[in-house]
Protein backbone atom coordinates (compact mmCIF):
# COMPACT_ATOMS: atom_id res chain seq x y z
CA UNK A 1 0.00 0.00 0.00
CA UNK A 2 2.61 2.54 1.24
CA UNK A 3 4.39 1.84 -2.03
CA UNK A 4 1.77 2.73 -4.42
CA UNK A 5 1.07 6.14 -2.60
CA UNK A 6 5.16 6.69 -2.82
CA UNK A 7 4.05 6.32 -6.69
CA UNK A 8 1.53 8.44 -6.47
CA UNK A 9 3.33 11.04 -4.78
CA UNK A 10 6.06 11.35 -7.47
CA UNK A 11 3.61 10.72 -10.20
CA UNK A 12 1.52 13.90 -9.50
CA UNK A 13 4.02 16.49 -9.70
CA UNK A 14 5.45 15.06 -12.43
CA UNK A 15 2.29 15.54 -14.46
CA UNK A 16 1.20 18.66 -12.90
CA UNK A 17 4.34 20.67 -12.73
CA UNK A 18 5.11 20.61 -16.89
CA UNK A 19 1.59 21.74 -17.34
CA UNK A 20 1.49 24.61 -14.69
CA UNK A 21 4.76 25.97 -16.66
CA UNK A 22 3.40 25.98 -19.45
CA UNK A 23 -0.22 27.70 -18.53
CA UNK A 24 2.41 30.34 -16.64
CA UNK A 25 4.31 30.74 -19.95
CA UNK A 26 1.02 30.58 -22.20
CA UNK A 27 -1.26 32.77 -19.90
CA UNK A 28 2.20 35.58 -19.75
CA UNK A 29 2.01 36.07 -23.34
CA UNK A 30 -0.25 37.69 -26.13
CA UNK A 31 -1.55 35.48 -28.76
CA UNK A 32 -1.74 38.55 -30.56
CA UNK A 33 1.41 39.86 -30.52
CA UNK A 34 3.09 37.98 -33.11
CA UNK A 35 7.21 39.20 -33.75
CA UNK A 36 7.41 40.05 -37.51
CA UNK A 37 10.07 38.37 -39.17
CA UNK A 38 10.80 41.78 -41.20
CA UNK A 39 11.92 43.69 -38.96
CA UNK A 40 16.03 44.31 -40.01
CA UNK A 41 14.97 42.99 -43.14
CA UNK A 42 15.17 44.98 -46.37
CA UNK A 43 11.53 46.75 -46.94
CA UNK A 44 9.79 44.88 -49.59
CA UNK A 45 9.57 47.26 -52.50
CA UNK A 46 6.03 48.45 -53.92
CA UNK A 47 4.38 50.73 -56.16
CA UNK A 48 0.90 51.90 -55.76
CA UNK A 49 -1.13 54.26 -57.25
CA UNK A 50 -2.05 57.24 -54.48
CA UNK A 51 -6.30 58.08 -54.00
CA UNK A 52 -5.34 61.52 -56.31
CA UNK A 53 -3.73 59.62 -59.16
CA UNK A 54 -0.28 59.90 -58.44
CA UNK A 55 2.07 57.08 -58.18
CA UNK A 56 3.82 56.12 -54.62
CA UNK A 57 6.54 54.09 -55.17
CA UNK A 58 9.40 52.92 -52.00
CA UNK A 59 12.04 53.20 -54.60
CA UNK A 60 11.42 56.41 -54.94
CA UNK A 61 11.70 57.26 -51.34
CA UNK A 62 15.72 56.30 -51.00
CA UNK A 63 17.84 57.98 -48.54
CA UNK A 64 14.75 59.22 -46.43
CA UNK A 65 13.11 57.37 -43.73
CA UNK A 66 9.91 56.18 -44.48
CA UNK A 67 6.65 55.24 -42.14
CA UNK A 68 4.33 53.15 -43.75
CA UNK A 69 0.65 52.99 -42.41
CA UNK A 70 -1.55 50.41 -43.30
CA UNK A 71 -5.42 51.46 -42.18
CA UNK A 72 -8.80 50.85 -42.98
CA UNK A 73 -11.99 53.50 -42.90
CA UNK A 74 -14.02 50.68 -40.99
CA UNK A 75 -10.87 49.93 -38.11
CA UNK A 76 -12.22 51.89 -35.62
CA UNK A 77 -11.65 53.07 -32.82
CA UNK A 78 -7.79 52.10 -33.40
CA UNK A 79 -7.11 53.96 -37.33
CA UNK A 80 -9.11 57.04 -35.90
CA UNK A 81 -7.64 57.64 -33.00
CA UNK A 82 -3.81 57.67 -34.90
CA UNK A 83 -4.96 59.49 -37.83
CA UNK A 84 -4.34 62.87 -36.50
CA UNK A 85 -0.92 61.86 -35.27
CA UNK A 86 0.02 60.39 -38.16
CA UNK A 87 -0.84 64.29 -40.25
CA UNK A 88 1.07 66.08 -37.60
CA UNK A 89 4.30 63.68 -37.63
CA UNK A 90 4.15 64.38 -41.25
CA UNK A 91 3.39 68.03 -41.09
CA UNK A 92 6.56 68.22 -38.26
CA UNK A 93 8.99 65.62 -40.48
CA UNK A 94 8.27 66.65 -44.22
CA UNK A 95 11.04 68.79 -44.40
CA UNK A 96 13.76 66.90 -42.57
CA UNK A 97 13.76 63.92 -44.90
CA UNK A 98 10.87 62.06 -43.81
CA UNK A 99 7.56 60.62 -45.80
CA UNK A 100 4.74 59.45 -44.21
CA UNK A 101 2.48 56.85 -46.86
CA UNK A 102 -0.65 55.43 -45.76
CA UNK A 103 -1.85 52.20 -47.14
CA UNK A 104 -5.43 51.74 -47.58
CA UNK A 105 -6.55 47.76 -46.34
CA UNK A 106 -9.15 45.95 -47.37
CA UNK A 107 -11.68 48.70 -47.87
CA UNK A 108 -14.24 50.19 -50.52
CA UNK A 109 -13.36 53.36 -52.13
CA UNK A 110 -15.80 55.69 -51.36
CA UNK A 111 -15.57 55.37 -47.20
CA UNK A 112 -11.61 55.48 -47.90
CA UNK A 113 -11.82 59.36 -49.32
CA UNK A 114 -13.99 59.91 -46.92
CA UNK A 115 -12.22 58.89 -44.17
CA UNK A 116 -8.95 61.32 -45.79
CA UNK A 117 -11.24 64.16 -46.12
CA UNK A 118 -12.34 63.81 -42.68
CA UNK A 119 -8.74 63.93 -41.13
CA UNK A 120 -7.59 66.21 -44.07
CA UNK A 121 -4.53 64.04 -44.49
CA UNK A 122 -1.81 65.63 -46.82
CA UNK A 123 0.38 63.24 -47.36
CA UNK A 124 -0.07 60.30 -49.63
CA UNK A 125 -2.17 57.72 -49.65
CA UNK A 126 -3.22 54.56 -51.64
CA UNK A 127 -5.18 52.00 -52.10
CA UNK A 128 -3.93 47.76 -52.09
CA UNK A 129 -6.55 46.36 -54.06
CA UNK A 130 -4.69 43.20 -54.58
CA UNK A 131 -3.30 42.92 -50.82
CA UNK A 132 -0.12 41.94 -52.15
CA UNK A 133 1.65 45.40 -50.59
CA UNK A 134 0.05 44.09 -46.74
CA UNK A 135 1.08 40.23 -48.12
CA UNK A 136 4.94 41.84 -48.86
CA UNK A 137 4.51 43.09 -44.98
CA UNK A 138 2.88 40.35 -43.45
CA UNK A 139 0.16 42.81 -42.60
CA UNK A 140 -2.24 40.85 -40.55
CA UNK A 141 -4.36 43.40 -39.02
CA UNK A 142 -4.69 47.65 -39.01
CA UNK A 143 -3.63 49.36 -37.49
CA UNK A 144 0.23 48.76 -38.40
CA UNK A 145 3.18 51.00 -39.06
CA UNK A 146 6.34 50.01 -40.11
CA UNK A 147 9.47 52.33 -39.77
CA UNK A 148 11.80 51.70 -42.74
CA UNK A 149 15.34 53.64 -42.42
CA UNK A 150 17.38 55.08 -45.09
CA UNK A 151 18.55 51.92 -46.31
CA UNK A 152 15.53 50.72 -46.91
CA UNK A 153 15.33 48.46 -44.27
CA UNK A 154 12.02 47.66 -42.10
CA UNK A 155 13.26 49.15 -38.46
CA UNK A 156 10.19 48.71 -36.58
CA UNK A 157 6.77 47.02 -36.56
CA UNK A 158 3.82 48.51 -33.89
CA UNK A 159 0.63 46.49 -34.11
CA UNK A 160 -2.23 48.99 -33.11
CA UNK A 161 -2.79 52.99 -32.85
CA UNK A 162 0.20 54.98 -33.01
CA UNK A 163 0.70 58.26 -31.05
CA UNK A 164 2.70 61.23 -31.33
CA UNK A 165 4.97 59.79 -28.26
CA UNK A 166 5.69 56.95 -30.31
CA UNK A 167 6.20 58.46 -34.28
CA UNK A 168 8.53 60.82 -32.97
CA UNK A 169 10.96 58.44 -30.86
CA UNK A 170 10.64 55.91 -33.40
CA UNK A 171 11.41 58.81 -36.73
CA UNK A 172 14.18 60.41 -34.09
CA UNK A 173 15.82 57.37 -33.65
CA UNK A 174 16.04 56.56 -37.44
CA UNK A 175 16.90 60.56 -38.79
CA UNK A 176 19.62 60.30 -36.11
CA UNK A 177 21.62 57.50 -37.86
CA UNK A 178 23.96 58.38 -40.59
CA UNK A 179 22.74 57.85 -44.39
CA UNK B 1 6.80 60.03 -79.73
CA UNK B 2 4.58 57.73 -82.03
CA UNK B 3 7.70 55.81 -83.60
CA UNK B 4 8.24 54.57 -79.87
CA UNK B 5 4.73 53.56 -79.06
CA UNK B 6 4.75 50.44 -81.67
CA UNK B 7 7.89 49.49 -80.29
CA UNK B 8 7.00 49.13 -76.74
CA UNK B 9 3.57 47.53 -77.22
CA UNK B 10 5.49 45.17 -79.09
CA UNK B 11 7.96 44.74 -76.38
CA UNK B 12 5.35 44.49 -73.45
CA UNK B 13 3.66 42.08 -75.90
CA UNK B 14 6.36 39.28 -76.21
CA UNK B 15 7.01 40.04 -72.27
CA UNK B 16 3.29 39.14 -71.52
CA UNK B 17 3.68 35.94 -74.08
CA UNK B 18 6.96 35.12 -72.41
CA UNK B 19 5.27 35.10 -69.27
CA UNK B 20 2.32 33.06 -70.25
CA UNK B 21 4.17 30.67 -71.96
CA UNK B 22 6.81 30.40 -68.63
CA UNK B 23 3.64 29.53 -66.81
CA UNK B 24 2.46 26.31 -65.16
CA UNK B 25 -1.44 25.34 -65.80
CA UNK B 26 -2.32 25.32 -61.60
CA UNK B 27 -5.01 23.46 -60.80
CA UNK B 28 -7.72 24.39 -57.80
CA UNK B 29 -6.53 21.63 -56.14
CA UNK B 30 -2.62 22.74 -55.99
CA UNK B 31 -4.24 26.19 -54.50
CA UNK B 32 -6.20 24.60 -52.30
CA UNK B 33 -3.27 22.59 -50.47
CA UNK B 34 -1.35 25.04 -49.91
CA UNK B 35 -4.03 27.32 -48.66
CA UNK B 36 -5.40 24.84 -46.53
CA UNK B 37 -1.56 24.85 -44.40
CA UNK B 38 -1.48 28.23 -44.16
CA UNK B 39 -3.01 30.43 -41.22
CA UNK B 40 -5.70 32.91 -42.37
CA UNK B 41 -4.40 36.00 -41.01
CA UNK B 42 -7.53 37.86 -40.40
CA UNK B 43 -9.26 35.11 -38.95
CA UNK B 44 -9.32 33.09 -35.68
CA UNK B 45 -8.30 29.44 -36.10
CA UNK B 46 -8.88 29.22 -40.07
CA UNK B 47 -6.86 28.09 -42.56
CA UNK B 48 -6.34 29.83 -46.00
CA UNK B 49 -8.45 27.76 -47.59
CA UNK B 50 -11.68 27.79 -45.13
CA UNK B 51 -11.99 30.96 -44.54
CA UNK B 52 -14.36 33.49 -46.31
CA UNK B 53 -13.04 36.15 -45.70
CA UNK B 54 -11.26 39.28 -48.80
CA UNK B 55 -7.72 38.93 -47.09
CA UNK B 56 -8.08 35.10 -47.42
CA UNK B 57 -9.07 35.27 -51.18
CA UNK B 58 -6.16 37.78 -51.68
CA UNK B 59 -3.97 34.91 -50.11
CA UNK B 60 -5.47 32.55 -52.57
CA UNK B 61 -4.45 34.61 -55.99
CA UNK B 62 -1.10 35.17 -54.47
CA UNK B 63 -0.81 31.40 -54.12
CA UNK B 64 -2.23 30.86 -57.59
CA UNK B 65 -0.11 33.34 -59.01
CA UNK B 66 3.53 31.69 -57.23
CA UNK B 67 2.50 28.56 -58.21
CA UNK B 68 1.51 29.64 -62.09
CA UNK B 69 5.15 30.93 -62.02
CA UNK B 70 6.48 27.99 -61.40
CA UNK B 71 7.10 27.73 -57.75
CA UNK B 72 7.01 25.02 -55.63
CA UNK B 73 4.19 24.54 -52.40
CA UNK B 74 7.63 24.48 -50.34
CA UNK B 75 8.49 27.40 -51.98
CA UNK B 76 5.00 29.54 -51.66
CA UNK B 77 4.96 28.30 -48.27
CA UNK B 78 8.38 29.31 -47.57
CA UNK B 79 7.61 32.97 -49.29
CA UNK B 80 4.65 33.34 -46.47
CA UNK B 81 6.93 32.15 -43.76
CA UNK B 82 9.11 34.89 -44.52
CA UNK B 83 6.71 37.40 -44.43
CA UNK B 84 4.93 36.82 -41.37
CA UNK B 85 7.18 33.87 -39.51
CA UNK B 86 6.22 30.54 -38.76
CA UNK B 87 2.78 31.56 -37.10
CA UNK B 88 1.30 31.31 -40.31
CA UNK B 89 1.85 27.66 -40.50
CA UNK B 90 -1.05 26.09 -39.22
CA UNK B 91 1.43 23.04 -38.01
CA UNK B 92 4.58 23.98 -36.46
CA UNK B 93 7.45 22.86 -38.72
CA UNK B 94 8.98 20.04 -37.50
CA UNK B 95 12.12 20.62 -35.84
CA UNK B 96 13.54 22.34 -32.41
CA UNK B 97 11.78 22.74 -29.69
CA UNK B 98 8.20 22.35 -32.03
CA UNK B 99 9.41 18.98 -32.06
CA UNK B 100 7.85 18.99 -28.48
CA UNK B 101 4.64 19.24 -29.67
CA UNK B 102 4.54 16.38 -32.36
CA UNK B 103 6.20 13.89 -30.09
CA UNK B 104 4.60 14.57 -26.47
CA UNK B 105 1.51 13.49 -27.17
CA UNK B 106 2.61 10.06 -28.64
CA UNK B 107 4.90 9.65 -25.44
CA UNK B 108 2.21 10.55 -23.46
CA UNK B 109 -0.26 7.81 -25.10
CA UNK B 110 2.23 5.41 -25.16
CA UNK B 111 3.31 5.79 -21.54
CA UNK B 112 -0.58 5.90 -20.41
CA UNK B 113 -1.47 2.29 -21.58
CA UNK B 114 2.11 1.18 -20.39
CA UNK B 115 0.58 2.36 -17.17
CA UNK B 116 -2.66 0.62 -17.90
CA UNK B 117 -1.48 -2.84 -18.47
CA UNK B 118 0.77 -2.43 -15.39
CA UNK B 119 -1.82 -1.38 -13.68
CA UNK B 120 -4.58 -4.35 -14.88
CA UNK B 121 -1.82 -7.10 -14.44
CA UNK B 122 -1.48 -6.28 -11.11
CA UNK B 123 -5.22 -5.63 -10.23
CA UNK B 124 -6.08 -8.89 -12.02
CA UNK B 125 -3.36 -10.92 -9.66
CA UNK B 126 -4.89 -10.00 -6.60
CA UNK B 127 -7.68 -11.76 -5.83
CA UNK B 128 -5.87 -15.07 -6.14
CA UNK B 129 -3.76 -14.29 -3.18
CA UNK B 130 -6.08 -13.08 -1.38
CA UNK B 131 -8.89 -16.22 -1.12
CA UNK B 132 -6.16 -18.34 0.96
CA UNK B 133 -5.17 -15.61 3.24
CA UNK B 134 -8.25 -17.01 6.03
CA UNK B 135 -9.21 -20.93 5.28
CA UNK B 136 -12.55 -22.00 6.64
CA UNK B 137 -12.52 -23.69 9.98
CA UNK B 138 -14.99 -26.40 11.48
CA UNK B 139 -15.68 -23.97 14.01
CA UNK B 140 -16.28 -20.97 11.89
CA UNK B 141 -18.53 -23.40 9.62
CA UNK B 142 -20.62 -24.41 12.64
CA UNK B 143 -21.29 -20.51 13.65
CA UNK B 144 -22.10 -19.62 10.05
CA UNK B 145 -24.99 -22.32 10.13
CA UNK B 146 -26.01 -21.71 13.30
CA UNK B 147 -26.47 -17.94 13.09
CA UNK B 148 -28.61 -18.26 9.76
CA UNK B 149 -30.84 -20.75 11.22
CA UNK B 150 -30.85 -18.34 14.34
CA UNK B 151 -31.58 -15.41 11.53
CA UNK B 152 -34.56 -17.50 9.28
CA UNK B 153 -36.27 -18.18 12.44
Amino acid sequence: MSQRFRLLRWMIPLAVIPVLALLAYGFRTDPREIPSPLVGKPASPFSLTAFDGKPVSLDSLKGQVVVVNFWSSWCYPACYEEAPSLERAWQTYKDRGVMVVGVNFQDKDEPARRFLTQFGHTFPNAPDPSGRVSVDYGVYGVPETYFIDRKGRVRFKQVGPVSDDLLKRQIETLLAEAA
Amino acid sequence: MRGIAPVLLIALLTLAVGSVSAAVSVSEDAVHDVAAQLRCVVCQSLSVADSPSETAHQMKAIIRERLAAGESPEQVKAYFVEKYGTWILLSPPRQGFNLLVWIVPFAGLAVGLALVLILIRRWSRRPATGTDAMPLTADMRARIQREMSERES
